[in-house]
């Protein structure tokens, strides 16, 4: 199964790497000269759409985003040679995107005028941090299978961070989500790392467990269901996305771990009907709080009737107060097709968060349906490279914890971009890597590490029963 | 495992076609509704990004824009005279919106519309910001002033019309008030519009076009064409009626204003005293359905763009006494100040009703034509034989009847009196009303007016269509003689 994957994918390859087996380092390489020249390009053209000139900072950026890929490239070349080639330049190309549109919406005066400070130095030094991550975990975690042995102190540490932010006075700004800790001027969203952090917890648990959830149980219309006693498990992952839910009314990060769980759930066992069983929790769930939560049944107006908001106040219907849904529409149609260009559309007419949660909605308008599409793309290739390093993977803990983290990307990208699209209510996420926010960049920049030390690991031609002095020789009777 | 990882795949990948399909569905198929939605910003954002075009009357621009300091809005509309043009041009407003010649037009005026398409392409080449074409009315500046200034405090419209092309000479609706005023977005633009908006007198309302009032004794020259063109009448036959005329299937009785040949008289001279009996017994003989078709043929029941919309004037289905009423202008008919100049237009114009247009050219900013108005002909209201008798029968009513004050030294004037009751047994002042046209000694005629005065501050008893409607309209003659001369 995996093997064959692996050599399948490097059959054609013609580089010579050290150990004499493709590794597709060069195509990354590649990959990342692209990677950093379009941000480049990017950066270059909302200069000259706004002030009319070349940026003054063109020249420290590109070298800064150069060196930053140029780096992790050589780190990932020595302590990961066999990792999939294709997802430090799709990181680096959505983190260096996400800085011009930072910078651009920095150049807006109408987010001045609200009070809004510039952010892309931040964000610039917060993604630097991130790829410093990125190498510690590349040097440091030698083999993903070390992480197993943390699986209940994941498990701890996860909740804190998830009980964390409810214990703090909620952002009047934030919309009431109760999703950040805030030290004076500072703030992290701890959330975010706990997303990795869970996903350790759940590969350990469920390795360990898959066996008793698979087979202790009982046939019932086609159907294998669980013992009681084994419903345990996702039943206290259910109740603790409802109380995240309940307690820091925030319905992203709710809906991510408990998609996330059953994900991984079925994965290990492949039984179906834990998905089954994971749906109805979720709607149960999802009508219970909606019935009894303002702030969610708002979000859920917003949706609906995102134009109600311009309607009279004693017409609206309750608990719509922002027009942030209506805005984002606006801004998506008017991009159209090709979009305004860079520098030249008005989503900052969004206003709160239109640096962050709905980074989205200004690619919508100044690269259009296009460049929406490509961005989209580009986030469905990455989860797609998860998920096959997750097929490669030749241990259990590692699939479970590829899939996982995986799967958490892929739920995320879509409850953003989908809430801001107006697909499904909107959430208080982040798009990864592309929005601003310190913690998020920083996650997912440590996340595609794990994911490219797992591949790596995955790839890496099997490890011969006796260590090096053997290899060369087992090289030159290899047909 | 791999088998559920495959699923998984393919779950997230039915994802990521999810969003894909909503990114085509919000950019693609509904993108339209939400660049053009009445709150997307972006609408006014685009309108005042450059100097707007303007909106020109006689060769010389009666709009303006200059720049302002926000962060929004980079120009404002200003407005020279904005009270005399605001019947014409509108509003553009950055809070408000805009409306009549500066919403229609406003794709011209931006330099957005797509005829502009060259242009937007040359000065994307040349980095030249883009710019706006204006819009070239067929107003006669002499003319508007010459009737706003006699309207004065006045409440009430005034439309003139060159009757050989359907040209809208002068468009005058008071009281009247300045775009300037709210042309910005401060909260002190705000506070002016609040108080036009409540002020019980509606100078935002374009009385010219947009109200409809009984048209009183004017509409007689509708009942007189019907006659004549019925084949029933002609315009000196005696024509058979009592004084005072009992309506039919009532037992009221209708008499006439004053101590006038009422009883018998031929057209010619029921036009010259206006008299009640004559016409309503003509309408009456004519019936309700030969009515509507004679009125349909000036225009009424149906609405008209200018291109700024008209309201629809009405002759509706009425029973017996009620349409013999109509015929004198005082039932369920109602006509708007430009219906009405379509009337005196079309009699001036030897029958032949033009299309009354405002637009005359829509002018790129490099001065090339965009688009320009020929004048239509909307049809014919009666054989050119029977509308030289209306003519007679007006000229009549000018020389020596109830609208001398019209008269003009060296000119031909047709008018027609009007004096419509309106309110609850006549309680509120009447509306006076006048209507008339010019003809010069070479046989052409340039300007037909029609003017409606609301009950204005005077007596009541002075209040008739000759006293309070005619000298305005006389003002308005003149000016359009004097820039002929």
């Amino acid at each position: 199964m995996s093997t064959s994957q692996a050599t399948g994918n490097t059959g054609s390859n013609t580089t010579i790497s050290p150990g004499g087996l493709p590794s597709r380092r060069n195509t990354e390489l590649a990959m990342l000269v692209f990677a950093v020249l379009i941000p480049v390009f990017a950066y270059a053209n909302v200069g000259l759409a706004i002030n009319g000139e070349m940026p003054a900072g063109m020249l420290g950026y590109g070298l800064g985003l150069g060196l930053m890929a140029g780096v992790a490239h050589l780190v990932v070349r020595r302590f990961a040679p066999y990792a999939d080639p294709l997802m430090l330049p799709i990181a680096t190309l959505l983190n260096g995107l996400g800085l011009v549109l930072i910078w651009r919406l920095d150049q807006s005066e109408r987010l001045a005028l609200r009070g809004d400070g510039i952010a892309a130095p931040n964000q610039l030094m917060w993604s630097a941090l991130g790829i410093a991550l990125f190498l510690a975990v590349l040097v440091f975690l030698k083999d993903h299978r070390i992480l197993q042995r943390y699986t209940y102190i994941s498990m701890v540490v996860a909740l804190i961070l998830l009980a964390a932010p409810a214990f703090f006075p909620a952002s009047e700004a934030n919309f009431g989500a109760k999703i950040w800790i805030r030290f004076g001027s500072f703030s992290i969203q701890p959330g975010e790392f706990a997303k990795i952090i869970i996903t350790i917890f759940f590969a350990g648990y469920l390795m360990v467990k898959r066996d008793a959830l698979a087979l202790a149980s009982r046939r019932f219309m086609g159907l294998y269901l669980p013992r009681g006693r084994d419903l345990g498990p996702i039943l206290v992952v259910w109740a603790m996305s409802i109380l995240i839910l309940v307690f820091e009314t925030d319905l992203g990060t709710s809906l991510l771990f408990f998609g996330m769980f059953v994900v991984m759930l079925y994965v290990a066992t492949e039984r179906t009907s834990w998905i089954l069983f994971g749906l109805l929790m979720a709607a149960g769930g999802a009508a219970f709080v909606a019935t009894f939560e303002a702030h969610v049944r708002g979000r859920i107006m917003a949706w609906l009737h995102p134009m109600d908001i311009f309607l009279p106040e004693d017409q609206r219907p309750e608990g719509l107060i922002s027009d942030q849904a209506a805005q984002a529409l606006f801004a998506f149609g008017s991009g159209g097709t090709l979009g305004s260009g860079l520098g030249q559309g008005h989503s900052d007419l969004i206003g709160f968060a239109a640096k962050s949660d709905f980074i989205l909605a200004t690619v919508g308008e100044e690269l259009g349906l296009t460049g929406t599409m490509a961005i989209l793309l580009l986030y469905g290739l990455l989860v797609e490279r998860g998920i096959r390093t997750a097929l490669a993977a030749r241990d259990p803990f590692g699939k479970l914890l590829a899939i996982g983290l995986s799967s958490a990307f892929a739920l995320q990208v879509f409850v953003v971009a989908g809430g801001v699209m107006g697909l499904i209510p909107l959430t208080g996420m982040t798009m990864p890597f592309m929005a601003q926010g310190g913690s998020s960049v920083i996650t997912n920049w440590a996340l595609v590490a794990i994911l490219l030390r797992i591949s790596d690991t995955a790839r890496r031609p099997a490890p011969a029963p006796v260590p090096s002095p053997d290899a060369e020789m087992t090289q030159v009777v290899r047909p | 495992m791999n088998k559920p990882l495959r699923r998984i795949a393919i779950f997230c990948g039915l994802l990521v076609l999810a969003l894909l399909i909503r990114d085509n569905w919000i950019q693609f198929a509904q993108a339209d509704e939400y660049k053009t939605h009445k709150n997307n910003r972006r609408v006014a954002i685009e309108r005042y990004a450059q100097p707007r075009g303007n909106i020109i009357v006689d060769g010389k621009a009666v709009t303006g824009s200059k720049a302002t300091k926000g962060t929004d809005f980079k120009y404002k509309r200003t407005y020279k005279n904005g009270e005399i043009w605001a019947p014409v041009t509108g509003y553009a407003s950055q809070a408000f919106g805009a409306t009549q010649l500066e919403s229609i037009y406003d794709g011209i005026l931006t330099g957005d519309d797509d005829r502009l398409f060259f242009n937007q392409t040359i000065d994307m080449f040349t980095g030249e910001d883009q710019k706006g074409g204006n819009v070239v009315t067929t107003l006669d500046a002499d003319v508007q002033k010459a009737g706003f200034e006699t309207m004065g405090d006045k409440k009430g419209a005034a439309v003139a019309i060159n009757p050989e092309t359907g040209a809208i000479l002068g468009l005058v609706s008071t009281p009247s008030y300045d775009p300037s005023s709210f042309a910005g977005n401060s909260s002190k633009d705000a506070e002016k519009w609040n108080g036009l908006l409540k002020d019980e007198d509606e100078p935002m309302l374009n009385r010219a076009l947009r109200q409809t009032y009984p048209p009183g004794s004017t509409f007689k020259v509708v009942t007189a064409a019907a006659a004549l063109e019925s084949g029933m009448y002609d315009i000196d036959e005696k024509t058979d009626t009592p004084d005072p005329y009992r309506l039919p299937q009532s037992t009221t009785d209708l008499g006439n204003d004053g101590n006038h040949p009422c009883e018998d008289a031929s057209l010619r001279v029921a036009m010259q005293w206006s008299c009640n009996t004559v016409f309503a017994k003509i309408s009456d003989e004519l019936g309700n359905e030969k009515m509507i078709e004679y009125s349909e043929r000036f225009g009424f029941n149906q609405e008209h763009f200018v291109p700024v919309r008209a309201a629809e004037s009405v002759y509706p289905e009425d029973n017996r006494p009620q349409n013999a009423m109509a015929g004198i202008g005082q039932a369920s008919n109602r006509a708007t100040p430009l219906q009405m100049a379509m009337v005196a237009a079309a009699v001036a114009n030897d029958g032949k009703l033009m299309e009354p247009y405002m637009m005359d050219q829509l002018i790129a900013p490099g001065l090339s034509v965009v688009e320009e108005h020929k004048p239509r002909e909307m049809g014919e209201i009666a054989s050119a034989e029977n509308a030289q008798k209306l003519q007679q029968m007006m000229e009549t009513v000018v020389e020596k009847g109830t609208g001398v004050p019209a008269q003009i030294d060296g000119v031909t004037v047709g008018g027609k009196t009007g004096t419509a009751q309106h309110g609850e047994n006549n309680e509120k002042n009447p509306y006076a009303w006048f209507i008339s046209y010019a003809k010069t000694s070479d046989g052409s005629t340039p300007i037909a007016v029609a003017v409606v005065v609301e009950s204005a501050d005077v007596l009541r008893d002075d209040i008739a269509g000759s006293k309070l409607a005619a000298p305005v309209a006389k003002a308005m003659m003149e000016a359009a003689l004097d820039g002929k001369r």
